[in-house]
């Protein structure tokens, strides 16, 4: 389980995390949603322990985040982090020095699914490619918390569908996947729960099926009456 | 698939699934797909095709062995009821549109003899 506890994140200036408290389980996929500059990168940074809150703390299994959760904590950020001279191949072999629970199987098996070629150069990938290769490296990892920031952003519809499917073929009942987004309608389906973060501040997790059977309303409509504007203005 | 905005999704495609099974795509009997790859195949979460498979085990329109996996039921007595009850939907759904528009029965079944496309 991952806890949030009353976690603040202060900038010079701003407060990107605001007091966000919550419990996310195991055997789920949760959507981080909110606009741009609500606070959902510098949240995951927390958990990852790559940013010190300012006050508040994260819990994994009823322990303070630090060395031993890091190794089950996978962590794609929404910037590219690869030098350009690396292949496919070298990008796989750079994880499997870092992360003990990397799996040069899976990751070949998250390519072929994707039709990304070991052999091809990082610097020469189009955007979509690379989108794909960064959900492929960061979900070959056993880990048992994936957080992955924007990794529907700017790729075409197939990419996503691909990206969707790699996330839900790697779900299981003992990890948990936490997927940022700004395109509610793309995951929709694939998510069970979502996290609106409004402001730096949380508000509110909703279960999509719950809102459909309870209130007769999508996620959509639901981020729409949150947020009161049109989704998916971006991209 | 497309899902529509205010039916729970699970229930969509529990309703795909038995169409599939009265107009035939789905054989009698035929095995299933995993909870996994029925996931991926609907692009829907892993939590919501196991509630699929349950919800068509309760309606009786799969079973499961132990083990094996799950089945489309073999019984065409069901099959033949999912079949009159889907189109009884189908059907409710046509005259509430067409009661909106101010056509009466009669007309409505002229215009369905009438229609020219494909039936």
């Amino acid at each position: 389980m991952l806890e949030s506890i009353e976690i603040t994140k202060k900038f010079v200036g701003k407060t990107a995390v605001d007091n966000i408290s919550m419990k996310l389980e195991s055997g789920h996929i949760y959507a981080l949603l909110g606009p741009n500059g609500s606070g959902k990168t510098t949240w995951m940074k927390m958990v990852t322990g790559l940013i010190k809150p300012t006050s508040g703390y994260i819990m994994y299994n009823g322990a303070p985040i630090g060395i031993p959760s890091r190794r089950e904590i996978a962590y794609m950020a929404t910037e590219p982090y690869f030098y350009d001279w690396m292949t496919i191949a070298d990008v796989g072999k750079y994880y499997q020095d870092f992360f003990e629970d990397f799996s040069m199987e899976k990751y070949h098996t998250l390519l072929g699914r994707m039709e990304l070629d070991t052999k091809m150069k990082t610097k020469n990938l189009s955007s979509g490619m690379m989108a794909k290769l960064k959900v492929a490296v960061t979900m070959a990892r056993n880990a048992k918390v994936f957080l992955l920031d924007e990794p529907l952003n700017g790729i075409d519809l197939i990419a996503r569908d691909e990206v969707m499917q790699a996330a839900i073929e790697n779900a299981a009942p003992d990890n948990m996947l936490i997927i940022s987004s700004h395109l509610v309608e793309e995951l929709e389906s694939v998510v069970d729960s979502a996290i609106f973060i409004k402001d730096a501040k949380l508000a509110g997790i909703y279960n999509i099926e719950e809102l459909r059977q309870n209130e007769g309303v999508s996620l959509a409509d639901k981020y729409r009456e949150v947020f009161g504007h049109a989704v998916g203005g971006e991209n | 698939m497309l899902y529509d905005s205010k039916t729970p999704i699970y229930l969509q495609v529990v309703n795909a699934i038995k169409a599939d099974i009265v107009n035939g795509k789905i054989q009698c009997g035929e095995k299933l797909p995993s909870g996994r790859e029925l996931a991926i195949k609907y692009t829907i979460n892993p939590n919501t095709s196991a509630r699929v498979y349950q919800e068509l085990e309760n309606q009786g329109a799969c079973f499961t062995r132990r083990g094996m996996g799950t089945y489309a039921t073999e019984d065409p007595m069901m099959i033949e009821k999912f079949k009159k009850e889907m189109a009884e939907t189908a059907l409710e759904e046509f005259l509430r549109s067409i009661k909106e528009l101010g056509i009466n029965k009669e007309e409505a079944i002229d215009m369905i003899k009438e229609h020219q496309g494909d039936w």
